[in-house]
């Protein structure tokens, strides 16, 4: 299988993906390019052997989180803000000095400088199955755990109800 | 034959193509056949003049056989000749993706329904499909159908006009409200087939169809793709009267079209995967000897569907939009989780052998 | 069989499917007339001329639907796995299953008592 040849063109376009999103001055094509993304991420698990967390990644990221964006999105009237002001200079150099770190990260780690750790577990069983019994048997305290993550997510709801409440009072 | 992966990329190439051709066509007559029948229940005749056989009658006026057989054709052809404009306002990238972005899920959906057993003897798969063997199909479909909000809701706001906007929020919010209960009846079927795979669910159907063994999912289910398609009782983001079609509205020509191709070629898969998850799929008598029945026995269940939902269109009135939000957030969500523990605990008691079921494996 | 064999024909169809959705506009574009002008630019009103910005901005209720889903879409995810191994992982893996519905069940019954289900 080709692989060297599909993971130059998902790389690609995941790239491309990502560039545009940052680089659109709308706000709703920046949400488009980032579902963009997320399929390609999501081919790379199928490319990996991973066809489960595939399919999650497209329906939790591409299905449900850049919906909620575009709410937001839609929620703040962001598609039509004037152009943002930068932060002039600090921002650049932030954004310099944050890249230049991940890319010696990067680098670093690709010359075999570290304990190789970065080369994927090609023996890892990433089958429902094996996912289930791990989650659930295996790791049940931390994912009890995340039940209660989303129950916390769930109660920020209440804050905007309860200033909706208010605004009727007043 | 060697089946290599170009062999397998030519007998998807082929067998794609001829299956979203039957679809299409269907998805065709599925528009003559809502318009007939949808007629008949209100006492009318429906569309009668494309394409009948006259049959001279003594001393009346003629009898027209197979009245509007041509009709779809005379509407494809007649949407393909209108102009095809965008307003000035839109965003036009958008604008242009959108409608794409709805008929790409409706035709990639099409992969995982097994439409019957192996037809070939040579074939390496197990059963016929598109894309067979798909561990995960289940999850697959949930992940295109989750896909399809986009096109709706992106039609919606580049068409930058109220109607479309309106249209367009409602339809995001409904479908993915109703997206919830589909996918947590979609799980007791996994559960009692232990696979995701469609024709090991199929299969497992065999001698007691899932909706004897689980009546609330089935009902859920059914109720849930009515509101996913926005089928009436739900199509109340397409309110003629209070918006005039909605997202759709500033789309003309083939691009809206698109729109209905694929609500249409929706209403078809899905009647298909209810078919599968709870009807036995292709499975029907003889089919084990003749392999050829399965695909006539699912396309008699996918015509009995798309009737249903055309039965319901002609006897339900239109719910309104608080009661469509409250009756999906506070009965049906409520009631698929709690359909779904009872069948998880009466499944694993089951296995364990506490309580003696009749349900299969 | 490899992951390439499996999804090579869902990537054939996915093929096939961008084929029909760029057929269709283009050919209704070479078919159909192109007559510019008159009112054909408007957004459609009913026929009144429209007023502002159709952009507006939205009612945060929406934001709270998308919330909303995502949690119960990420916690009906995690019960994929589940429904798979369900008869492999017995009576605990079942306790494990419903501690954690059951806390997720509680939290949305605690908000719906707060309200924040109604639709007004």
């Amino acid at each position: 299988m080709g692989h060297p040849i599909v993971f130059l063109i998902l790389a690609t376009v995941a790239v491309f993906a990502a560039i545009g999103m940052l680089t659109s001055r709308n706000a709703v094509h920046s949400a488009l390019y980032l579902v963009l993304n997320f399929c390609t991420v999501a081919v790379f698990y199928l490319v990996l052997n991973a066809p489960f967390i595939s399919m999650v990644q497209i329906t939790v990221y591409a299905g449900a989180i850049v919906v909620l964006f575009l709410f937001v999105i839609m929620l703040l009237g962001a598609d039509q803000l004037p152009k943002a002001s930068s932060n002039g200079g600090l921002q650049y150099i932030l954004a310099i000095f944050a890249t230049a770190g991940l890319a010696t990260a990067l680098i670093l780690q690709l010359s075999g400088f570290g304990d190789g750790t970065a080369k994927p577990e090609s023996a890892l069983d990433a089958s429902p199955e094996a996912i289930g019994t791990l989650l659930f048997q295996d790791y049940v305290f931390p994912f009890e755990i995340t039940s209660l993550i989303l129950l916390v997510a769930m109660m920020s709801l209440i804050v905007f109800k309860a200033q909706k409440r208010k605004k009727q009072d007043g | 034959m060697d089946w290599t992966l170009g062999t397998i990329a030519l007998r998807a190439l082929g067998v794609g193509f001829l299956m979203s051709f039957v679809v299409i066509t269907g998805f065709a007559y599925t528009t003559l056949l809502e318009r007939k029948l949808l007629a008949r229940l209100q006492g009318r005749v429906g569309p009668e003049r494309a394409g009948y056989i006259p049959l001279p009658r003594k001393g009346k006026k003629e009898r027209k056989l197979l009245g509007g057989v041509l009709q779809p054709a005379a509407d494809a052809v007649k949407l393909f000749f209108k102009e095809d404009r965008a307003p000035d306002m839109v965003d036009t990238v958008i604008y242009n993706i959108a409608p794409m972005l709805t008929v790409i899920p409706a035709v990639l959906i099409l992969a995982v329904i097994p439409w019957a057993p192996t037809l070939l003897k040579s074939s390496p798969y197990p059963y016929f499909a598109i894309a067979p063997g798909l561990q995960v199909g289940v999850l697959f479909i949930l992940a295109v159908a989750s896909i399809a909000v986009y096109g709706v809701a992106l039609a919606g706001w580049a068409s930058n006009s109220k109607y479309a906007i309106l249209g367009g929020i409602r339809a995001t919010a409904q479908m993915i409200s109703y997206e919830l209960a589909l996918s947590l009846t979609v799980l007791p079927s996994v559960m009692l087939a232990g696979s995701m795979n469609l024709n090991d669910i199929v299969v497992a159907q065999e001698g007691l169809w899932f909706f004897l063994i689980q009546p609330v999912a089935t009902l859920i289910f059914i109720i849930g793709v009515f509101a996913e398609l926005q089928r009436a009782p739900f199509d109340l983001l397409e309110a003629e009267q209070e918006l005039s079609s909605g997202y759709n509205v500033e789309y003309g020509s083939m691009r809206f079209g698109m729109f209905f191709m694929a609500e249409y070629m929706k209403m078809i898969s899905f009647s298909a995967i209810a078919a599968v998850l709870f009807f036995g799929g292709y499975r029907g008598p003889f089919v084990d000897q003749v392999p050829l029945l399965g695909i006539l026995y699912l396309f008699g269940k996918i015509f009995l569907g798309l009737c249903l939902m055309i039965w319901v269109r002609a006897s339900m009135p239109r719910l309104r939009y608080d009661q469509l939000m409250n009756f999906g957030w506070k009965i049906l969500l409520p009631l698929a989780v709690l359909n779904f523990v009872v069948t998880a605990i009466g499944i694993v008691l089951h296995s364990e052998g506490i309580l003696n079921l009749p349900l299969p494996g | 069989m490899t992951i390439a064999q499996l999804y090579i024909p869902v990537a054939v169809l996915f093929g096939i499917s961008i084929f029909f959705a760029l057929l269709l506009p283009i050919l209704s574009k070479i078919l159909g007339p192109n007559r510019p002008g008159g009112r054909k630019g408007e957004a459609y009103e009913s026929g009144i001329v429209a007023v502002g910005n159709a952009q507006k901005r939205l009612p945060v209720k929406f934001y709270r639907i998308a919330i909303l889903f995502i949690l119960f879409d990420i916690d009906i995810i995690f019960l994929f796995p589940y429904a798979i191994a369900m008869k492999k992982l017995g009576l605990f893996g079942l306790w494990s299953m419903l501690i954690f519905v059951v806390i997720f069940v509680l939290g949305d019954i605690w908000v719906w008592k707060r309200g924040v289900l109604e639709w007004e």
